[in-house]
C-alpha cells in the first residue's frame, strides 16, 4: 500500500505546483525539472521556475483501455500539452467531451486526485488539465 | 486597528444534476420538491474531485486575487465536514500547492457547516494580535446525501477562501459574534457513510434559533438595525430557510437575494456562506455593509459585520462566483451515482 510514497513525496512541488527549472546562460525551460542544460551543459546556469500552467494541446488521444486505478474515467483523454513557457508535458485533460477536444485549443492546469492507493492508501494529487472557458 | 479581508476565491465542479432527475428515480413530486425547498439544481464533484482539490482551487484564486506572495500567509485553516484523510490534514496539501507553506501553521476545522467561517475567526485574532501578516480560511466540502433522503435533494459540493489581513483590503471585518449550544440536529458517527439528522427537529430548534440569536446579538452589541446594512447572507441549506429567517430580522427580500445562491448550486456545506459573501463581494461597492451568519449543525453561528472599501472596486475579482455558476454539464441519475460513489458493489478508490 505504500509503494512509491517517498517518490510522490519527492515530486510533490513538480506535480502540485509545475515546478521545473530554466538555465539563464540559454533561456531554455525544462519541464519535469533539468539540473544540467543540455545546450550550454557546464557553463549552463540552472534555476528553479514555476510555470503558469497555461498552454495549448500540441497532441491528444482518447484512452479506452486504462491504466490501473483509472477505469471509472474511461474513456479518458491524455493530451500533450505545449505551455505557453516552451516545455511540453503529458497530462489528462479532464471536465470535457472528447468532441469538444482539438489540437490548438488553450487549456489550464488544476489540482484533482491523480491516483488513489486502494481504500487505505494515500490520496496522490497533482496537476491535470482542463479546456480554458 | 482594521482586520479584514484581502482577497477571496471560489470553486464550484463542474457537474450539476436537476431536481427533476432526482425525483424521478425516487418517485417525488419535483415540482412539491422545487417549491417547498426552492432549489433547482446542485452541483456534483467529478471523480478526480474532492474537499482537498476543491480547496485548493479556491485557495489559489484567493491569493491571485489578493495579489499576495503566498510565502507570508502564516495560517491556513480548513473547514470542512468531508476532509479526504481522517488523519492527515487537508491544510497541508493547501498549503504545498499553493507555494505557503512551510513557514506558517496549518490545521483542519470541523464544525458541520460553519467550519469555515470558525476559521475566519481564528485567522482575524492572529492577524489581529499581530502573530502572522496573513491567514487563510477556507470552507469546503463534497457532501453526502442519502440515496432517497430529502437531503439529496440540496447536499453538493463547492468551496470558498478568504485571506484574512491588516492591509490593502477590499472588506473589512467590523465585528464577529458567535452562538453556540450543544444540539443534536444532525450528526455522523466514525464509519457511518451519510449522515443523520433529527427531521423536523433541525429548523426551529436549530437553524432558526441560532442564526436569529446570532444576527441578533451582532446588531445589537453594535447598535445597528437591519435598515443599517445593504445586504444579508446567510447559510442557505434550502433556498427557503434564509428568506424566513430574513423576514424575521426585517431585512427587505432584496438584500437577502444578491447571496442566495443555494437554489442554483445546492447547499455546498462549509462553503454556502462564503460563497454566499462571495457573490455578494464581486459586485459590491465602497461603504456596502454586509450582515452574514453562517450556521454548523450541533449547533452554532458565527456573525460578521463586514464594510466594503473602494479597494474592491479597484481590485475586482477575475473569477466570480457566476462564472463558475453558469459553466456546467448536467448529469443523469446513473452518472451522478456512479459519480458520488453510490452504486453497490462498487469501490470508486479501486476501480
Ligand atoms: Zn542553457
Amino acid at each position: 500500500m505504500s509503494k512509491g510514497v517517498a517518490v510522490h513525496w519527492r515530486l510533490i512541488p513538480q506535480r502540485y505546483n509545475l515546478i521545473g527549472t530554466e538555465c539563464k546562460g540559454c533561456g531554455q525551460k525544462f519541464f519535469p525539472p533539468r539540473q544540467l542544460c543540455p545546450n550550454c551543459r557546464r557553463s549552463g546556469n540552472i534555476t528553479e521556475i514555476t510555470f503558469s500552467g497555461e498552454g495549448k494541446i500540441y497532441s491528444y488521444t482518447l484512452i479506452h483501455v486504462p491504466s490501473e486505478g483509472l477505469g471509472f474515467m474511461k474513456p479518458y483523454a491524455i493530451g500533450i500539452i505545449r505551455l505557453d513557457e516552451g516545455p511540453l508535458l503529458t497530462a489528462q485533460i479532464v471536465d470535457c467531451k472528447p468532441e469538444d477536444l482539438a489540437i490548438g485549443k488553450r487549456v489550464n492546469s488544476v489540482f484533482r486526485k491523480v491516483i488513489v492507493d486502494g481504500d487505505s492508501g494515500i490520496i496522490r494529487y497533482g496537476y491535470k488539465f482542463k479546456l480554458t472557458e | 486597528m482594521d482586520v479584514g479581508i484581502v482577497g477571496y476565491g471560489v470553486y464550484l465542479p463542474k457537474y450539476r444534476i436537476k431536481v427533476e432527475e432526482i425525483a424521478r428515480v425516487w418517485g417525488d413530486n419535483a415540482e412539491n420538491i422545487k417549491k417547498s425547498l426552492i432549489i433547482h439544481e446542485k452541483t456534483v464533484p467529478s471523480l478526480d474531485e474532492d474537499t482537498a482539490t476543491i480547496a485548493v482551487e479556491c485557495a489559489r484564486n484567493a491569493i491571485n486575487h489578493s495579489q499576495i506572495d503566498p510565502q507570508n500567509i502564516g495560517a491556513i485553516y480548513v473547514g470542512s465536514e468531508s476532509h479526504p484523510y481522517i488523519v492527515k490534514s487537508t491544510a497541508t496539501i493547501v498549503a504545498a500547492a499553493t507555494s505557503a507553506a512551510p513557514d506558517l501553521t496549518a490545521a483542519d476545522y470541523e464544525f458541520a457547516c460553519k467550519a469555515g467561517t470558525a476559521a475566519i475567526q481564528a485567522t482575524m485574532g492572529l492577524v489581529k494580535s499581530k502573530m502572522i501578516r496573513y491567514g487563510l480560511a477556507i470552507g469546503a466540502d463534497t457532501s453526502q446525501g442519502k440515496p432517497g433522503d430529502i437531503l439529496e435533494y440540496t447536499a453538493s459540493s463547492g468551496g470558498g477562501a478568504y485571506l484574512i489581513g491588516r492591509e490593502n483590503l477590499i472588506a473589512k471585518i467590523l465585528d464577529t459574534y458567535s452562538y453556540t449550544t450543544d444540539t443534536p440536529d444532525f450528526w455522523r458517527r466514525e464509519n457511518q457513510e451519510f449522515p443523520s439528522h433529527g427531521s423536523r427537529f433541525t429548523g426551529q430548534p436549530a437553524y432558526f434559533k441560532h442564526v436569529i440569536a446570532a444576527a441578533k446579538g451582532i446588531m445589537k452589541r453594535n447598535d445597528l438595525t437591519s435598515d443599517d446594512f445593504d445586504y444579508i447572507v446567510l447559510h442557505q441549506p434550502n433556498g427557503k430557510f434564509p428568506l424566513k429567517v430574513a423576514k424575521i430580522l426585517d431585512f427587505d427580500k432584496e438584500k437577502i437575494e444578491k447571496g442566495l445562491i443555494t437554489p442554483y448550486i445546492g447547499n455546498t456545506y462549509s462553503g454556502a456562506t462564503l460563497l454566499g459573501l462571495a457573490q455578494i463581494l464581486d459586485e459590491a461597492v465602497a461603504g456596502e455593509k454586509i450582515l452574514a451568519v453562517s450556521y454548523g449543525s450541533g449547533a452554532g453561528s458565527d456573525a460578521f459585520i463586514i464594510e466594503v472599501t473602494e479597494e474592491n472596486e479597484k481590485k475586482r475579482n477575475k473569477k466570480p462566483l457566476k462564472d463558475y455558476i453558469n459553466q456546467k454539464e448536467y448529469l443523469d441519475y446513473a452518472l451522478y451515482a456512479k459519480f458520488k460513489g453510490k452504486i453497490k458493489g462498487v469501490n470508486l478508490e479501486r476501480p
